[in-house]
């Protein structure tokens, strides 16, 4: 048995009205070095499986199928044993996202 | 005119009674309501996905009414040529399906709107629009949180080169601005037709605008060319 916790977002090109609205409410309370705000959204789902794999493969074609559209939606995912030890990570195809970690 | 119209009937779906009534009532049609969980059309002419929030909206606007049972009937008649029209929550079904291209977005001012706007129509080569004029401006209703309408450049260039945006929000004098567009769709889009067709997605309400008494018959139209189409 696994969980796996799943992010659904915008891809970058596509405006976020809701990530607008809040960059622009923190800009009003003062945070002037926040910006470019995005949202999204979480789903948790526990995987009934004994494989990775076979979980990882299980979760991705949830995403394809139905939890984002991959006409504006990109997905991440990470798969966690009983646990809580991560155990895998897997993306929509050519996900930005995983280029755009902020490099320290 | 004869031919027979079934309005598929989701959880959620509240504008069914309203395009009901105006193929039934106002143009005399024979009309049937389609329980979502159907796996058969019962033999319909025209297949009519009707407004409304089905499931709740939840995921995303029409993911979930997309694979009702019923659903792949209509994907099945679609691809046999069936004249299906997807109106407002019934577009985002499409899209969802993939019946149609594009996707639609939160509107760009995340408002819910819910009123009159107009629109031009710009293609009468397609069943919805057959009769009407190239360029007559529409006054229907609206109501919607999510019809900003999306698509890539390559998706939108075939739109354009192939003649499928039928209807694009305009001033009263069909020009379109800025201004006109409720919800930040591109290029004004508020309706397409497949390559084929004969699937047409509009978020605009012509079944809500169909009797004087609503405040505008100027809808009305858009039915009546789909029912004429069939002879």
């Amino acid at each position: 048995m696994f969980k796996a916790r799943i992010e659904v977002t915008l891809k970058s090109k596509i405006l976020d009205p809701q990530g607008k609205a809040i960059e622009s409410s923190l800009r009003n309370l003062g945070f002037s070095k926040l910006s470019k705000v995005r949202t999204g959204k979480n789903i948790d789902i526990v995987v009934d499986e004994t494989e990775v794999d076979k979980a990882v493969q299980l979760a991705v074609s949830a995403c394809t199928k139905l939890l984002a559209n991959p006409v504006t939606e990109e997905y991440e995912g990470e798969l966690f044993d009983a646990s809580g030890k991560s155990v895998a990570r897997f993306s929509s195809p050519n996900s930005a996202r995983s280029d755009a970690k902020v490099k320290s | 005119m004869t031919g027979k119209v079934g309005v598929v009937v989701f959880p959620g779906s509240n504008c069914d009674m309203d395009a009901y009534n105006a193929f039934g009532s106002v143009l005399n049609q024979e009309v049937e309501l389609l329980w979502h969980k159907e796996t058969s059309l019962n033999g319909v002419d025209i297949v009519v996905l009707p407004g409304g929030f089905s499931y709740g909206d939840y995921l995303r606007s029409g993911a979930i009414a997309r694979f009702s049972p019923i659903m792949s009937e209509v994907i099945k008649f679609a691809s046999k040529g069936g004249l299906v029209m997807g109106i407002c929550n019934g577009f985002q079904v499409l899209v969802e399906a993939g019946l149609l291209p594009g996707a639609l977005l939160r509107n760009a001012n995340l408002r819910f709107v819910c009123r009159q706007v107009y629109l031009r129509t710009e293609t009468t080569a397609t069943p919805f629009t057959s009769g009407l004029e190239k360029g007559q401006v529409l006054k229907v209703p609206i109501a919607h949180g999510d019809g900003n309408f999306y698509a890539d450049e390559s998706t939108l260039k075939n739109l354009e080169d192939g003649d499928q945006i039928v209807f694009r929000y305009s001033t009263a004098d069909g020009e379109i601005t800025r201004e006109a567009n409720p919800n930040g769709s591109i290029y004004n889009i508020a309706g397409i037709v497949n390559s084929r067709r004969n699937v047409l997605g509009m978020m605009p309400h012509p079944e809500r605008a169909s009797e004087q008494i609503l405040g505008s018959a100027q809808g009305k139209a858009v039915l009546k060319s789909v029912v004429q189409s069939l002879n």
